[in-house]
């Protein structure tokens, strides 16, 4: 998308120059990598622009932790409490139950469809009675802080499409991913630090890739596009400076740079000259940003308590809690994370311990920490998977042990803070936990209801491509009131 | 107050709000400025001479209609409001369906039931409906619309449906400006604006300005020097022809072509296995350098499979629509996913050869253009008899190619297909289109889902942009061939001269390079383009000829300086009153840098490479599976080649790359966009190819030079192309010198800077001077200017 321009006089002098690029940098942070968004605007209008990424109406939450667990956990081992399956363990499931659902590939020739009860015992938890497994003692112990939804679905079975139809609202296509819909929407809160970040971590269980395309701009500005934060030397992309750089010395090259690029902009006058003057001096705040608020080393022993001791471990999914706790902080718009390692299509029993080793207690931990600070109520976090695991086996069924194939039709996903309910179960599913008998919530309700939560009505925030309106709820999506506080 | 504002600003599709220019109201037009002011809006309409008062369905009132109306008063049958047809006049001017009037009553806008709602102020009867989110019209589209019913309401073919036919080369004022026809179709724009054209670009912009539009490298500085002497009427001319010959135009052509064709290293999905279709890339370049006929590109990549006793090099040709994403991911139902390419494909076809955004007509008739889901089927129907399958297990089994595919053996790669860049002996399959025996039928698929079949349908060109005579045509890929380049296609060449009006300009002439129809952009020069379209045919689709009418016409030699007033009056450059100024494709910015230092590796085309990269991005989002699963870097010359060549990983694209708005091949993509980000400056400071591009340099000319100003005066030559001024050069030594006193306090330091990339050290360097060096170099490499087209 091309910029418009910022109406700089092509005979500024120097002083005049930097005066305003410290005009832009003080008053510009729009969008997930802090680009002021005074280059869209019209000649007429453009430090109106500068507050631009305004929401609809007043907004219950500020920003989005989203705890994705990738490959997509058994809810009917973690939350959705089926004492009928172990009654029928190993029994059929009846063919009126399942009702045509189509099947992946993977248990489409199976002969039978053996039931497969959980091994791990439930019990009700806090004063909503929410049921959960023994594996989750630490969000057990927040139950009351929860909005348990059992009753998500989904289009899509395999993980590919259902995973992005999660992020982008569609199952292919480039489209943005909800991330860059609220940096496009909403802008970022911090000039030093992306709107939209993404951190990854993974388990040892059976995993399924993540893809950059999950956190694609799509056809909204590249600067709304998530930024990767890795545990590896540079915790943004070539956010270091090379060996024998101190700042003192970057400072004197930007000082250079500056000057020369000065002189650019007064033999052409392209507005974009000066732009790019701004994004330097971004990137140089950033390089102190970041690695402050990636440096775990200053953090309380009652904090590493609370999270773990895999919290002081980089690139684990404990660390990256602690880490979106400390983005959301400094007002990080979106904060993306990525847990692999779900896919239990065999060994469930055994892999879903590991896992949820790995997340319990940073997961409940995480609220704790919002909730001690204050800023749970702004902040809305979210933790589910792409869709859930199947009532029945897949591969041999013993007493103890079970696999679980793909289920879109039901499956569960908490909500906290962010102006949605606490404490509250939500949706039923049958006895078999195969199909929902009550409130259902589609992937593109769920959309419409974050949005809702950030003063965003998600039939307004559209964008306008190659002659299509797009939202990222598509031509659907209803707010689930029931959740909402 | 503070509740107030929210709901005052409307977030809904962040466009300036109509501009009104000063221009346009000093200019003293008589007549409607209000619609002026509404065509500004469009901001590719042009100023309309007193002469020209009739209002234009095309131009003035369809953009209205179909931004406003025709979601519910449209094409699509299913979704239409109340029977009422907007986009035709026979339904417009027809009855109501409550009979009560009519929609449009042509001379009477007050006796017309669309007039009545658009400027009623009740949400119970004004148009569009609140609930539609669509906003009302503005009181000049209001004002258009009346004027339009009271001339006649007179509807119009869309312009980009209708043959173009050569136009008259226009008159125009400043007669000596003028270099070739172009000049002519631009100037006469501009002077009826008001607007002057710049001067021509001083010689080394102009030189860099077509060395890199020609082949995506900065010129060498022999290349500054010869073009800089040769004081020849000529002089730009002969530049022209030498770097057009060079074989590394073809691979500058390529890389939008690239995009387009969504080629890819990987098969995307989640395991994202590696495969080989560069061998398709290799015929690509070939194919831009030997001329190929734009007609006989398309035709061989469309069908070449099936052109009598096709050639290797034909059904390689058709690897195009093989660049599809293709799922490993195990337990996928084939048939969607087969379905799913083929999708792909008939999008890659109509975005990126028609101009066409069909998808919507997938699930349902388009809402716009007259496109039904049953013209979409039968253009689906084309591809649809496809000899593949859509899964073909999983990623334990993957092979580099999917059916139905080609080998090609070592003779071949010697004889007939030479131009493949062969590295070694193995095997080599590419997947290509071929047909089945006995053909396969194509349902229209309910909601466009793969396993709600409805009515079946034979292929077919769409109909409303030509009518595809199936007594002259065979309904197969060789029949859409022939459709697609036929002379009276109206789409074909307007879509291909606009792409390459892009890739010069910066935007194309239709700025909705992607979409010609009824909710893309207008022309902005409605006769030029027509008139380069026709020209093109007329000399035989000669892709090298257009390119040179482009770079040779005094429009495009024009000077970037941009004075207040032209930023005022037209900033997006709609008027071509400037050269065209941009920064350079990601691929170029790898280019660029890579080329000035020395260190490029020109060898052309064979398999990506791998350069470096930051460490852990494939390892932290892999499945662990498949071979991809770890970032193995290339060693030696492979770390140099061009961007073009570096590896493409689907769901891991390279990060410089992306950063810097390349697309991501996830599907057919034909326009980039053109962001400023920290992350680029970021880049460009700490990316070891930059760093390592300038040591190299650095130590290179520390060896050849020991005096400063002649080392700083060479580095600046080479990358920014021309000679740094006074004030330039002083800063550039201070800062040398500064940073040498910096190294000379610390022996180590300078070795501690120098140390970055593999290439090998000079000798014998003096380090101190060399690291000051490296600094100085490091600094023009970040220059906005340097990586600019200006």
């Amino acid at each position: 998308m091309e910029k418009q321009v910022f109406d700089f006089g092509i005979n500024t002098t120097r002083r005049h120059f930097l005066s305003k690029l410290s005009l832009g940098l003080g008053s510009a942070a729009l969008g997930s990598l802090l680009i002021p968004d005074i280059f869209k605007g019209s000649g007429e209008s453009d430090m109106n622009d500068l507050v631009a990424g305004l929401p609809h109406f007043a907004p219950k939450a500020k920003r989005v932790i989203y705890l994705f667990q990738n490959g997509a956990p058994s809810q009917l081992d973690l939350f959705d409490y089926k004492p009928m399956l172990n009654k029928m363990h190993g029994e059929d499931l009846p063919e009126s139950i399942r009702g045509g659902q189509r099947l992946t590939g993977m248990t489409a020739n199976q002969a039978k469809f053996p039931l497969a009860g959980s091994v791990f015992n439930f019990k009700q938890h806090g004063k909503s009675g929410a049921w959960m497994s023994e594996l989750l003692p630490h969000m057990a112990s927040i139950a009351d802080d929860l909005c348990i939804i059992k009753t998500l679905n989904t289009e899509a079975i395999n993980h590919d499409p259902a995973l992005t139809f999660f992020q982008t609202g569609a199952q292919v296509g480039n489209r943005p991913s909800m991330g860059s819909w609220l940096s496009y929407g909403l802008g970022s809160e911090n000039q030093n630090l992306p709107g939209f970040c993404v951190l990854l971590s993974r388990g040892k269980g059976n995993g399924q890739g993540v893809y950059s395309k999950l956190w694609t701009n799509g056809f909204l500005d590249s600067v709304h596009q998530g930024v990767q934060f890795s545990s590896g030397e540079n915790p943004v992309l070539y956010l270091n400076d090379p060996e024998g750089m101190d700042r003192s010395q970057r400072r004197n090259m930007l000082d250079k740079l500056s000057e020369l690029n000065q002189g650019t902009y007064e033999d052409f006058g392209d507005p974009e000259i000066t732009a790019k003057v701004q994004q330097y001096e971004m990137a140089f705040r950033m390089q102190t940003a970041v690695p402050e608020i990636t440096d775990m080393s200053k953090e309380p022993e009652s904090i590493v308590k609370m999270y773990g001791p895999e919290c002081l471990v980089p690139g684990t999914y404990a660390a990256n809690c602690l880490l979106a706790r400390k983005l959301s902080e400094q007002g990080v718009r979106f904060i993306q994370l990525y847990h692999q390692g779900w896919d239990s299509h065999g060994g469930l029993p055994n892999e879903i311990k590991g896992q949820c080793m790995d997340v319990d207690q940073a997961s409940a931990a995480l609220i704790t920490d919002l909730k001690q600070r204050g800023l749970l109520d702004e902040t809305l976090v979210i933790w589910g998977g792409e869709f859930g695991r199947t009532n029945y086996c897949q591969g041999t069924l013993t007493k103890d042990n079970y696999g679980r194939d793909h289920h879109p039709r039901a499956f569960t996903v908490w909500m906290a803070g962010g102006g949605i309910k606490p404490g509250v179960v939500y949706g039923e599913t049958d006895e078999f936990g195969y199909n929902i008998v009550k409130d259902p919530v589609h992937v593109h309700d769920f959309h419409a209801t974050i949005l809702n939560q950030l003063g965003l009505d998600h039939e307004k925030l559209v964008f306008k491509h190659q002659g299509r309106r797009y939202r990222l709820t598509d031509v659907a999506g209803k707010l689930v009131n029931g959740i909402i506080a | 107050m503070f509740y107030k504002y929210y709901k005052n600003v409307s977030l809904t599709q962040r466009v300036p709000e109509p501009m009104k220019k000063p221009v346009f109201l000093a200019a003293g037009i008589l007549l409607f400025i209000g619609m002026m002011v509404a065509s500004c809006y469009q901001k590719n309409t042009v100023k309309k001479s007193s002469s020209e008062q009739t209002v234009s369905y095309n131009f003035d009132i369809r953009p209205i209609l179909s931004d406003k109306c025709f979601a519910c008063h449209g094409p699509d049958a299913k979704k239409r409001e109340a029977g009422l047809r907007l986009d035709m006049a026979e339904s417009a001017y027809a009855k109501l369906k409550d009979g009560k009037g009519v929609a449009i009553f042509p001379g009477k806008p007050e006796q017309s039931e669309l007039y009545k709602r658009i400027i009623s102020i009740d949400p119970e009867y004004q148009m569009p409906t609140p609930e539609s989110h669509l906003g009302l019209l503005s009181e000049t589209e209001v004002g258009t619309v009346k004027k339009w019913i009271e001339q006649g309401a007179r509807y119009e073919k869309h312009w980009a449906f209708t043959t173009p036919v050569l136009p008259k080369v226009p008159e125009v004022e400043k007669k000596e400006w003028p270099k070739n026809e172009i000049d002519y179709f631009v100037l006469q724009k501009m002077e009826r604006a008001g607007l002057v054209p710049n001067d021509e670009a001083d010689k080394s912009h102009l030189l860099k300005r077509v060395a890199l539009d020609l082949t995506g490298l900065p010129p060498t500085l022999e290349m500054q020097r010869k073009f800089e002497a040769d004081k020849s009427e000529k002089a730009y001319e002969n530049i022209v022809s030498e770097l057009i010959s060079q074989k590394t135009y073809g691979e500058k052509m390529s890389v939008y072509w690239l995009d387009m064709a969504r080629y890819a290293d990987s098969y995307g999905y989640q395991d994202d296995e590696v495969r080989t279709q560069w061998p398709w890339r290799d015929w690509l370049i070939n194919a831009f350098n030997k001329n190929m006929s734009y007609d006989q590109f398309l035709t061989w990549q469309i069908a070449g499979d099936m052109l009598p006793n096709a050639s290797k090099e034909q059904v390689l040709a058709t690897a195009f629509f093989r660049n599809h994403k293709y799922t490993e991911e195990g337990g996928v139902i084939p048939e969607e996913y087969r379905i799913e390419y083929n999708i792909d494909k008939t999008k890659t076809y109509s975005t990126g050869i028609l101009g066409l955004t069909v998808e919507c007509a997938q699930c349902h008739d388009h809402k716009y253009d007259p496109i039904s889901q049953e013209d979409y089927y039968r253009l689906f129907a084309f591809f649809n008899n496809s000899k593949e399958v859509g899964y073909e297990g999983d990623v334990s089994q993957s092979k580099p190619a999917k059916n139905p595919m080609m080998s090609i053996t070592d003779q071949e790669a010697k004889t007939l297909l030479s131009f493949i860049n062969r590295p070694d002996t193995s095997r080599l399959i590419v997947s290509v289109m071929g047909e089945r025996d006995t053909l396969r039928a194509t349902h229209v698929l309910n909601r466009g889902v793969y396993d709600a079949p409805g009515k079946v349908v034979t292929a077919s060109g769409l109909p409303s942009v030509m009518k595809f005579d199936t007594t002259k045509l065979p309904q197969n890929r060789l029949g859409l061939a022939r459709w697609t380049t036929s002379k009276n296609n109206p789409l074909t060449a307007r879509v291909f001269v606009n792409q390459v009006w892009q890739e010069f300009f910066g935007r194309g002439l239709v700025k909705s390079t992607g979409d010609f129809g009824m909710q893309g952009e207008l022309p902005t020069n409605p006769a030029l383009l027509d008139w380069l379209a026709v020209d093109f045919m007329n000399y035989n689709w000669d892709i090298k000829r257009l390119v040179k009418q482009v770079v040779t016409s005094a429009t495009y030699r024009q000077s970037a300086k941009i004075t207040q007033e032209k930023l005022k009056t037209d900033p997006d450059n709609i008027y071509l009153s400037r050269g065209p100024r941009y920064r350079l494709p990601a691929e170029f910015v790898r280019d660029m840098v890579l080329s000035t230092s020395g260190l490029l590796n020109p060898k052309i085309g064979g398999p990506s490479v791998k350069p470096y990269q930051p460490k852990g991005l494939w390892e932290s989002a892999t499945s662990g599976r498949g071979s991809l699963r770890s970032y193995q870097q290339d060693r030696g010359g492979a770390l140099y080649r061009r961007g073009m060549y570096t590896f493409i990983k689907l769901t891991v694209p390279p990060p410089s790359m992306i950063i810097f708005d390349a697309s991501n091949r996830d599907h057919c993509e034909i326009k980039r966009s053109k962001t400023n980000t920290p992350l680029q400056a970021l880049v460009m400071l700490n990316d070891p190819t930059v760093l390592e591009a300038s040591r190299v340099l650095a130590e290179r000319l520390t060896i050849k030079s020991s005096v400063t100003e002649e080392k700083i005066k060479e580095s600046f030559q080479r990358i920014v192309c021309r000679n740094p001024t006074e004030k330039e050069l002083k800063l550039l030594v201070n800062y040398y010198n500064e940073e040498a006193a910096v190294f000379s306090k610390d022996k180590k330091h300078a070795h501690k800077v120098l140390n970055v990339g593999e290439f090998p050290h000079e000798a014998k360097v003096n380090e101190n001077q060399a690291a000051a060096l490296m600094r100085v170099i490091n600094t023009l490499y970040n220059m906005e200017e340097t990586i600019t087209k200006s």
